[in-house]
């Protein structure tokens, strides 16, 4: 009843479990915060437009990207992963996503920021409508904890326009 | 030492009820094990419930050992999401993020492109020949949740294989040898 085998599972049992609890509760104060962000995004310039030998449509545009993220980080926050997607729908697409740039931000002093970047992913549809297309750019962003629950949640920026013909 | 005498002293007093009653017991905690990992595939509804994050492409959010809890759902998959999925020559399962999505109209088809956020490219080189793009069937769930390190354990074990024997071994004569 006393050996060392029993007192040393005995205690590596209630420290595991300890150490479970703690991580599950340093996840629900993650709860209790409420984040307000904001951003805007502008096109700077369309550089690049046009259909490719496949078929498919390709679109390079210069961005400028600002927001304020910084209500999002708590004291249970590893990093922030930030990502601007153009969000579309075609005839036969009715929802198209394609992530145009992204970022980590490994700290809260870093959480605002502004800047000017070309998309880092190629912006490509399925097949050939995007001339003259509406689109809306929309900034995701996901939380990623020390421990614990993830959160993600975006801001939807509407009202972006691709140019009518190629160039 | 006295540990050892201890056991060499049980092994000694054998009797046929008392080691029927330790197989018993150990096929009960084989059989409880087993029970709960099913469950856990019930209620999260994806094939492999946890996994362990095995490489370095999604740093510095998941560390290698890390545990990564996971969650299927009926949820169409959106871009940003963290996703698990299995390409068709390769055994073990790769998690990374969707950074495209196309979705189609009439059959809710959709195609998915992933990357590493640690990579430079995107997963295009690491699914099968001629294969661009991911479909639902090829996703085994999404990231909800994570536990930090817990997992290094199963990567010592994989790597060096000794080590899961020797833990097998001590524990099948752990059992063996308690008196309860």
């Amino acid at each position: 009843m006393h050996s060392f085998s029993f007192r040393a599972n005995a205690l590596l049992t209630f420290s595991l479990t300890i150490l479970a609890l703690m991580c599950a509760m340093a996840s629900l104060t993650d709860n209790f915060n409420s984040p307000s962000p904001t951003a805007t995004v502008q096109i700077l310039n369309v550089n690049r437009f046009q259909k490719k030998a496949s078929g498919d449509d390709e679109v390079g545009i210069s961005l400028d990207i600002s927001a304020d993220l910084q209500s999002l980080f708590t004291w249970n926050t590893k990093q922030v992963f930030v990502f601007l997607a153009a969000e579309y729908s075609t005839p036969k697409n009715s929802l198209n996503q394609v992530s145009l740039w992204d970022g980590i931000i490994p700290a809260k002093e870093d959480a605002k920021f502004s800047i000017k970047t070309k998309n880092k992913y190629r912006f490509i549809d399925q097949g050939s409508n995007l001339r003259g297309r509406d689109f809306n750019l929309t900034l995701h962003w996901h939380v990623m904890p020390k421990t614990g629950k993830m959160f993600a949640d975006k801001l939807v920026l509407p009202g972006f326009r691709l140019p009518e013909s190629y160039r | 030492m006295g540990f050892i005498g201890d056991s060499i002293d049980s092994l000694k007093s054998f009797s046929v009820r008392h080691t029927i009653e330790q197989v018993i017991t150990l096929g009960m905690i084989v059989s409880s094990a087993l029970i709960i990992w099913k469950f856990l595939m019930c209620v999260t509804g994806s094939e492999s419930p946890v996994v362990v994050v095995l490489s370095e492409s999604m740093e510095p959010a998941f560390q290698r050992g890390d545990i990564l809890f996971l969650r299927m759902g009926e949820d169409p998959i959106r871009a940003g999401e963290i996703v698990v999925f299995n390409i068709d020559r390769r055994e073990i399962p790769i998690v990374h993020r969707v950074i495209k999505v196309h979705e189609r109209n009439d059959t809710r088809y959709i195609d998915v492109l992933t990357k590493g956020d640690n990579n430079d490219q995107d997963d295009r080189v690491l699914y099968a020949p001629g294969q661009q793009w991911l479909q639902r069937e090829h996703i085994m769930g999404r990231a909800v949740g994570f536990l930090p390190y817990v997992g290094y354990i199963t990567i010592i074990m994989t790597e060096n294989p000794i080590i899961k024997y020797v833990l097998i071994g001590a524990l099948g004569l752990l059992a063996i040898t308690s008196k309860d």
